[in-house]
């Protein structure tokens, strides 16, 4: 089930190298496209819809035709390395060096391989589908080119995040898309909340980032290259995966486990996981689409591809059927916050705000497979996620808009009737995500992480949780569907269905809701196959292994389970608005715990927002004073400095000038004495210049 | 005034000072000093008075008759008198209420000692080159006023007939300067 | 000591007091007293050289003493008619309070 750990490509063999395929050579186009088409939408004017709606799915279609293609070439490269007898484990990459700083070589590259075609595929059609979705759900928003201009930058980063193959460029490309999630979060940034909504999100995954940062550079800088694959002297080949494992790192890990929790703290940061989810359902301030595109399937999934992508560094080391420290941990925070998050849901009363820590719970749920299961078993589960999560979001969309903008579901009911497709559409995203089984893709994704959960080596307790988790999903998804679709009418004004616009990208995520199942099931584990470079076969005998019924079963229980639950509890009951919740009267004390989000954001506004804002104070102080000080020091000491030299040249250099003229003068005066117009004084000296003369001359004369 | 204790011819055997030197030497230095330091302006003047005195004496020690007595005539009878009727005319026997003497009387004091000591130095270093034997007496001149009437209408006319212009220009003079302007407002 | 350096010191002596007088005192006048005494110890020195110096015959130390005299008669005349001259202007002959030339 895990990754083979020795990964051949293809210029390792000896084999005359096949030209590289012209879509791995234009590959850059894929995200290079959007982007672009975001910087003409930034210098247009204002007002032009058709224009710059326009350019944005125009350039997203064409990103996703050359994805397709891309996800063609991959398959048939398969097809053809497998026919051939080998490894189709090939990574097509395509690397440039942008410039050389001293020694070191700084390359950007992209990659092209079946984890990369699947998920560029995802991103551009989902993104498409909200794409259009978001013409008419903006249309009554005057700042519809903003909206599109931000979207198509974030798609073009994305698109990027997926095709990386330098650690520059995927850090360049992550960082661009957190700076479109902040963008779009404050998208109505003239409201208060929007605009701490995405001050928030930034500074929370900026935690993780930083730590994403250090782990980058740590590899980098042990590797000696910024590429994963380099035809064998890549950071994810295994000549430096045995380097790392060897170089010791403190406490005990090695330089492989310590990068990789490293990585996994940037991941956590945008994937929300416990601790730093605290940002997601406040994120839900934005407008919807910009909610289900990057909140739910794309950004919030970055995360997790990027572990699924340094996947090998996080493997290095195991064992067959053993685990290594960094995938433990993967696990173990990704159980715990599908846990954490799916107990907090089940107290929300804004429906974006279920959905959000909804969200945070599958993500969650993706971890675990990850950590668990591996590159595959976490990918399918994301694939799907993105589906029916955007669904969910968009038909949640579609039922604010068609509530006029009322998003609290205790004033919703009812809209069974009013909103027919919409609830259609819901109903099939829902179930999808509790888990159905058999008809919905949801159920097999979800088995499959169950599954590696109950064959983990390590521990158990994650698939209790994760089971358990999986319970409260079913029921606060009952929860909610029960307060909005069924029941009374509570609002004020009569709902109407959304437009065809708005809909009909409803209907086709809904239809791919379900057929995604296909790929995964067991009798024909066509995805995992493709992932891990396997020939795939329809067996019915793969639902032979041993436990698997059971796990079915028992998956299928409890999803049973939370719906009679929640049914029970809500459905076609409307209680007012005013009135407290069914689970809050029989346990009022922690359902106030959980409608109070479990006080995580208490718990940071006390300590690390507390620190912050004395650290603030103390570096102001500091400011002012010390360096303040200092400054003012200096230029006090230079303003005595010119005070003294302005003494000096006053008293010495003038004065002694002055000083000197004063004494030629009062010398004058004491030779004009001589002059004072007395005669007995002139006849004094005339006596006494006799009397010196004939001395002189008697002196002289003497023989 | 004294009349010399001997006469004249018996000047041959003269000791090398004599007590009459001595005599008319002390009245004429009492007499200039007197003159000199007295506070009272007249009374200087008749200290002057006796000092010309004891100088033309001095003369006719000298056997210069002629011109002790025309010291007497001119300097006694003419300069002192004058003085005594300028210091008249400016009252001048009035004494000055701070003192007769200026402020730095002890500069020109010790200059007068510096000019004496000077002039008695250059006496004493040529004593014995001066003309004059050192002990032999000369004969006494026989010098009679009708030699000095020719030596003046001969020799020494011209000086005499500027020393004429020059009386009468002093003449001139002092009554110009002293005479009374009358245009001038007092 | 010869009678000549006897009259010379004399002549010294009486020239200093004269000039002592002349430098000291503060009226006009008495320098004027001061210049006759002066005067006149140089006629004192001319005699004294004439009667003990080489020709006395020739008379020409007499002679310069009686001219002498006669011009010191004629300036002391000149002189102190400037010095009434001069105090009816400045009402005073103290010599100490004459500075108008001063420079």
């Amino acid at each position: 089930m895990l990754m083979q750990s020795d990964l051949l490509t293809l210029s390792s063999l000896s084999l005359p190298m096949p030209p590289q395929a012209w879509i791995v050579r234009w590959l850059w186009l894929i995200p290079a496209l959007p982007i672009l088409a975001s910087g003409i939408i930034s210098l247009l004017k204002q007002p032009q819809r058709k224009l710059s709606a326009g350019l944005a799915i125009g350039s997203l279609s064409f990103s996703f035709l050359l994805s397709f293609s891309a996800f063609a070439h991959t398959m048939g490269e398969r097809a053809l390395l497998l026919y051939f007898g080998f490894n189709p484990m090939a990574h097509d990459v395509v690397n440039i060096t942008w410039f050389q700083a001293g020694a070191t070589n700084v390359d950007l590259g992209w990659v092209l391989d079946p984890l990369s075609a699947v998920m560029l595929v995802m991103v551009s059609f989902v993104g498409l589908l909200i794409f259009i979705y978001s013409v008419g759900y903006m249309e009554r928003d005057e700042n519809f080119t903003r909206f599109f201009c931000f979207m198509s930058l974030f798609a073009g980063a994305m698109l990027g995040v997926v095709i990386a193959n330098s650690l520059l460029l995927l850090f360049m490309c992550w960082e661009l898309v957190g700076l479109t999630s902040y963008l779009l979060i404050g998208f109505w940034y003239q409201r208060p909340s929007a605009a701490a909504a995405a001050k928030k999100a930034f500074l929370t995954t900026r935690v993780g980032d930083v730590l994403f940062l250090l782990g980058i550079v740590w590899l980098f800088a042990q590797t000696g290259t910024l590429l994963f694959y380099k035809g064998g002297a890549g950071s994810l080949e295994p000549s430096a995966l045995t380097a790392l494992l060897a170089q010791h790192a403190g406490l005990g890990l090695s330089a492989a486990t310590a990068i990789g929790l490293l990585i996994f703290c940037g991941a956590a940061g945008k994937s929300g996981q416990f601790p730093l989810h605290v940002w997601l359902p406040d994120a839900m301030e934005g407008p919807t689409p910009v909610s289900a595109l990057i909140h739910a399937a794309t950004m919030v999934a970055a995360g997790v591809y990027l572990i699924a992508r340094v996947y090998p560094l996080m493997a290095a080391g195991a064992h067959a059927g053993g685990s290594t420290a960094a995938l433990t941990v993967v696990t173990w925070v990704g159980a715990f916050t599908a846990v954490f998050a799916a107990l907090v849901a089940v107290a929300q009363n804004d429906i974006k705000r279920i959905l959000a820590y909804s969200t945070i719970s599958q993500l969650g749920y993706m971890m675990a497979g990850l950590g668990m299961g591996g590159v595959a078993v976490g990918m399918f589960h994301l694939i799907t996620h993105a589906f029916f999560k955007a669904l969910l979001f968009l038909g949640a969309g579609s039922v604010i808009h068609g509530c006029h903008e009322e998003q609290d579901v205790r004033r919703m009911g009812g809209l069974r009737s009013d909103m027919p497709l919409t609830f259609v559409t819901y109903a099939i995203g829902m179930l999808a995500l509790c888990g159905f089984p058999l008809l919905f893709s949801g159920f097999w994704s979800k088995d499959g992480i169950l599954e590696a959960a109950k064959h983990w080596s390590v521990a158990k307790t994650p698939f209790y949780m994760l089971v358990f988790g999986a319970l409260l999903t079913a029921f606060y998804m009952t929860r909610q569907v029960a307060y909005v679709f069924f029941g009374a009418r509570r609002g004020n004004e009569p709902a109407h269905e959304s437009p065809r616009v708005m809909t009909a990208p409803l209907a086709i995520l809904a239809f791919f809701a379900m057929a995604l199942g296909l790929i995964g099931t067991p009798a024909w584990p066509w995805f995992r196959a493709f992932l891990e470079g396997r020939a795939a076969s329809f067996d019915l005998h793969g639902f032979a292994e041993p436990g698997l019924f059971t796990l079915m079963g028992t998956s299928t229980l409890v999803v049973f389970v939370g719906l009679g639950l929640g049914w029970w509890l809500y459905g076609d009951k409307s209680p007012a608005p005013e009135q407290p919740d069914a689970l809050e009267k029989v346990a009022p004390l922690p359902w106030g715990w959980l409608c109070d989000r479990l006080y995580v954001d208490e718990l940071y506004g006390l300590t690390v927002i507390a620190f912050y804002g004395w650290w603030a104070r103390v570096a102001d102080w500091l400011d002012r004073r010390v360096w303040g000080g200092a400054v003012a020091g200096v230029a006090g000491a230079f303003g005595g400095w010119a005070r003294f030299n302005r003494f000096l040249d006053t008293n010495w250099v003038d004065g002694g000038f002055d000083k000197g003229c004063e004494e030629l003068a009062s010398g004058g005066g004491l030779l004009s004495r001589v002059q004072n117009g007395r005669v007995q004084t002139y006849l004094r000296i005339l006596a006494a210049a006799v009397v010196g003369l004939v001395a002189i001359l008697i002196w002289s004369s003497r023989p | 005034m004294g009349h010399p204790a001997f006469s004249v011819s018996h000047r041959e055997q003269v000791a090398p000072m004599s007590f009459v030197f001595y005599l008319l030497a002390a009245l004429t230095l009492a007499g200039a000093l007197a003159a000199v330091l007295l506070k009272n302006t007249v009374h200087c003047a008749l200290a002057l008075t006796v000092a010309f005195a004891g100088l033309a004496l001095l003369y006719l020690e000298l056997d210069a008759q002629f011109a002790g007595f025309a010291q007497i005539l001119v300097y006694i009878g003419a300069v002192a008198i004058l003085i005594v009727f300028a210091i008249l005319l400016t009252k001048g026997s009035e004494t000055p209420k701070d003192g007769v003497y200026s402020k730095n009387w002890l500069t020109g004091l010790a200059i007068a000692a510096g000019v004496f000591a000077v002039l008695g130095w250059a006496v004493l270093e040529r004593a014995r080159v001066l003309p004059g034997p050192g002990g032999t007496p000369t004969a006494a001149p026989a010098v009679t006023v009708l030699q000095i009437g020719n030596a003046l209408m001969g020799r020494y006319v011209l000086p005499l007939e500027i020393v004429a212009l020059l009386l009468t220009a002093a003449l001139i003079g002092a009554v110009i300067v002293a005479m009374h302007e009358k245009e001038e407002t007092k | 000591m010869t009678p000549l350096t006897g009259y010379l010191l004399v002549a010294a002596l009486l020239f200093s007091i004269g000039l002592a007088g002349a430098l000291t005192r503060r009226n006009a006048i008495l320098v004027l007293i001061g210049i006759e005494l002066m005067l006149n110890a140089a006629n004192l020195n001319l005699i004294a050289f004439w009667r003990y110096g080489p020709h006395p015959e020739a008379l020409t130390g007499m002679m310069f003493a009686i001219f002498s005299i006669a011009v010191a008669a004629a300036e002391a005349a000149v002189g102190l008619g400037l010095v009434i001259q001069i105090h009816r202007h400045a009402h005073t002959t103290d010599l100490d309070r004459m500075n108008r030339m001063r420079g």
